[in-house]
């Protein structure tokens, strides 16, 4: 199999091909918006970008994960109008059985927003992230930059300075949205860059679901295309997020992610992130458990084949009295495929009553495969109850034996025992339609085996 | 009538002979009961039918319909009719019985001759119904994850359930009467009681004569140092439990020693 990664990995036999040559994406990209502070933003964050290096293996949270053949100085922006069909499948409801509240489709197809009337006269706002930029300049100037800083490191600050598509939602005070909110963004082309910024946004008793997916066309690898984003997420005190992410982007992109949440007093957020695609992934995702009474809970799961390699940082903050946490992130791995998970239970001084947990478990399904699992604790506190675990297995030969002693050909078995294997993820997962998404992905990777 | 036909069976586990030359048939319609002391070979010789892949078999041949399974993995055995319900059952942590079932149900229709369609859900779930019925368990057995945090009686009692929803043409009954109460072993007969007939052949491995109250075999087989060593009515099952094994030892087991 020839590859991209590979090719420019022979070229780095010479020394300087190991440092990543600049994006050659120019400044004249960066918003230039008659607000001042949204223009400010962007362009702190422009200069962040320029000022600060590439990650590289040296960095402790990408020692595991080579960035060193990603083609930077390829990568174009589509322009406006760039357009390639998404599969239907992906455009059907996945919300079952009753219509979504509001729907974003964005990216490399024609954008377009729909709320529920009645929702925008309560003060909801569900929309592309440039149009809210330029339509709510004093709300969105308000909040941009709160959750995730600009200058965390050069992908967060190219994210922050250039994103344009994404999602803006903000959702007023004990607005309680009943149906789920969706979005889907649709990337496609070679040498092409999608950079996108998600901001979530419940004030104090908000409560609502929504489902984001990610999306590209299945592509051969010998092109790359690059994804960067930010995903800021406030859950006001009281309020109620469900957020579900599910990435299936096409085998060619490298992605690399920077999301938070700020959970406030007895603010509950519920997050399940879901990973299939991708050559390449790099995400960090914490949250923030800021007030007394503030619980999360993250349920993780990923599915990987090929060569692909995904790297999921969580952080679980307790920075208050009382918080909870509970992170379960559960993956499944073919052929030469990797996967690295590294988390950290951080209970801040004083935070008492903290209690949480964090669990990974892999399933490898390939002798070629292989899971890194690095659970971390870190207390301040006293009064605190923090457990993990981390384990890496195969599939049980005793468990196969008894199936296939019932007539189920190995395949089958084997991906039986894979759904099981997942079902208490499955369990966390609140939309059929998504959880049916899940399982035929599943289903597709096993049958290319 | 089909039958299975076990002819000169040697199996070795790891380079240790296990079993040593074993002749047993058992045509559709017969109770055969294979007693013995433990260690004596009984489960090596389950699993071997079963098509265990840690069971070398070094001689001899198991045949069904004349047709020998030995190049057969697990999955086609059982499609070809054998059915083996375990001493000691796996739990499939997230994979509910009726899951399972139905997904052992499909298989079997899909490599059928000739192969047929999926069955439905509807008509599964009254066949899952009626066969829970007839061995008094409640439905919502069938949305629980298999094995799994199951009591000994209801695990045996899954094994026979997954007999009755599979109907083999011989069924294998590994030690199901170990570990149960006298309630849940009468369940359980009556539970495979009620699926023998001209259609099955079943084979019930014990250690202890018990079961047989219940289940009435119509042949009686001591197995002993890989070997059935006596064949003979239901008298023999009766012998056993009134004179326990030491006699058997004593004209069976000199040779080992000498």
């Amino acid at each position: 199999m020839t590859n991209a990664n590979q090719s420019v990995v022979i070229k780095s036999s010479s020394r300087k091909r190991n440092e990543l040559a600049e994006f050659s994406f120019p400044q004249e990209m960066v918003n230039q918006s008659d607000h001042s502070q949204i223009r400010g933003y962007h362009q702190a964050a422009w200069e962040a970008y320029q000022r600060l290096p590439f990650p590289t293996l040296r960095d402790e949270p990408w020692r595991r994960t080579d960035i060193r053949g990603l083609a930077t100085d390829k990568f174009t922006i589509p322009e406006n109008g760039f357009r390639s069909d998404p599969p239907a499948r992906l455009l059907d409801p996945v919300i079952i059985g009753e219509e979504p509240s509001g729907r974003i489709v964005s990216g490399a197809l024609e954008a377009s927003c729909q709320l529920d009337e009645s929702l925008a006269q309560q003060g909801v706002i569900f929309t592309h992230f440039a149009l809210a930029e330029e339509k709510y300049p004093q709300l969105v100037g308000n909040l941009l930059g709160k959750i995730v800083a600009p200058d965390e490191d050069k992908f967060t600050a190219l994210a922050a300075a250039l994103g344009q598509d994404g999602v803006f939602l903000y959702v007023p005070k004990n607005v309680v949205i009943e149906q789920p909110l969706h979005s889907l963004y649709w990337g496609a082309g070679e040498d092409t860059a999608f950079i996108n910024h998600l901001l979530l946004w419940l004030e104090d008793g908000a409560s609502v679901t929504f489902v984001h997916e990610s999306s590209s066309a299945t592509s051969d690898d010998r092109s790359q295309v690059f994804h960067d984003g930010i995903v800021e997420i406030f859950v006001g005190q009281n309020a109620r997020l469900t957020f579900v992410e599910l990435q299936s982007w096409g085998r060619n992109v490298w992605s690399m992610t920077r999301e938070r949440a700020r959970v406030m007093g007895d603010g509950n957020l519920e997050w399940v992130f879901g990973a299939m695609g991708t050559h390449l992934t790099k995400n960090f995702s914490d949250i923030d458990l800021a007030e007394p009474g503030a619980m999360a809970r993250m349920s993780g799961f990923y599915f990987t084949n090929g060569n692909q390699h995904l790297d999921h940082d969580t952080q679980q903050n307790h920075l208050a009295e009382n918080t909870t946490s509970d992170l379960l992130y559960k993956g499944a791995l073919l052929d030469a495929s990797r996967s690295v998970w590294q988390g950290m239970i951080y209970v801040a001084p004083g935070a008492d009553g903290t209690d949480g947990y964090q669990a990974n478990r892999n399933l490898i399904l390939s002798k070629q495969a292989r899971a890194d699992s690095i659970p971390g604790l870190e207390i301040l506190a006293d009064d605190v109850r923090c457990t993990h675990g981390a384990t890496v297995g195969k599939i049980d030969e005793n468990e196969l034996f008894y199936l296939l002693s019932r007539g189920i050909p190995r395949k089958e078995a084997e991906q039986l025992i894979v759904m099981g294997f997942f079902a208490p993820i499955m369990a966390r997962i609140p939309i059929e339609g998504v959880q049916n998404r899940f399982k035929e992905a599943i289903t597709e990777k096993m049958a290319e085996r | 009538m089909p039958e299975l036909i076990i002819d000169n069976l040697h199996v070795s586990i790891e380079g240790n002979p296990i079993i040593k030359g074993l002749n047993l048939t058992v045509r559709q319609g017969e109770v055969h009961a294979i007693m013995g002391p433990n260690g004596t070979g009984k489960s090596t010789l389950a699993y071997s039918i079963m098509g265990h892949p840690n069971y070398e078999i070094t001689e001899g041949d198991i045949r069904i319909d004349g047709k020998s399974v030995l190049d057969m993995a697990a999955d086609e055995r059982s499609r070809a009719g054998i059915f083996l319900a375990f001493q000691y059952p796996v739990s499939i942590p997230g994979v509910t019985v009726a899951n399972f079932l139905r997904t052992a149900v499909n298989a079997r229709r899909r490599y059928g001759e000739p192969p047929q369609e999926d069955i439905s859900v509807l008509e599964f779930r009254k066949l899952l119904k009626s066969k829970m019925d007839l061995l008094e368990m409640e439905y919502t057995f069938g949305g629980r994850y298999l094995n799994e945090g199951f009591s000994g009686g209801e695990k045996k009692r899954t094994e026979v359930l997954q007999l009755a929803v599979l109907a083999p043409a011989f069924a294998i009954l590994d030690e199901t009467d170990s570990g149960l109460d006298i309630d849940a072993i009468r369940i359980v007969s009556e539970g495979v009681n009620a699926l023998k007939g001209p259609g099955m052949g079943v084979v019930v491995i014990t250690h202890y004569q018990r079961i047989l109250n219940y289940i009435k075999p119509d042949y009686v087989h001591i197995m002993f140092d890989g070997r059935i060593v006596e064949s003979g009515s239901e008298a023999l099952s009766l012998l056993l439990e009134e004179e326990g094994y030491d006699w058997v030892r004593e004209k069976y087991g000199q040779a080992e020693t000498a």
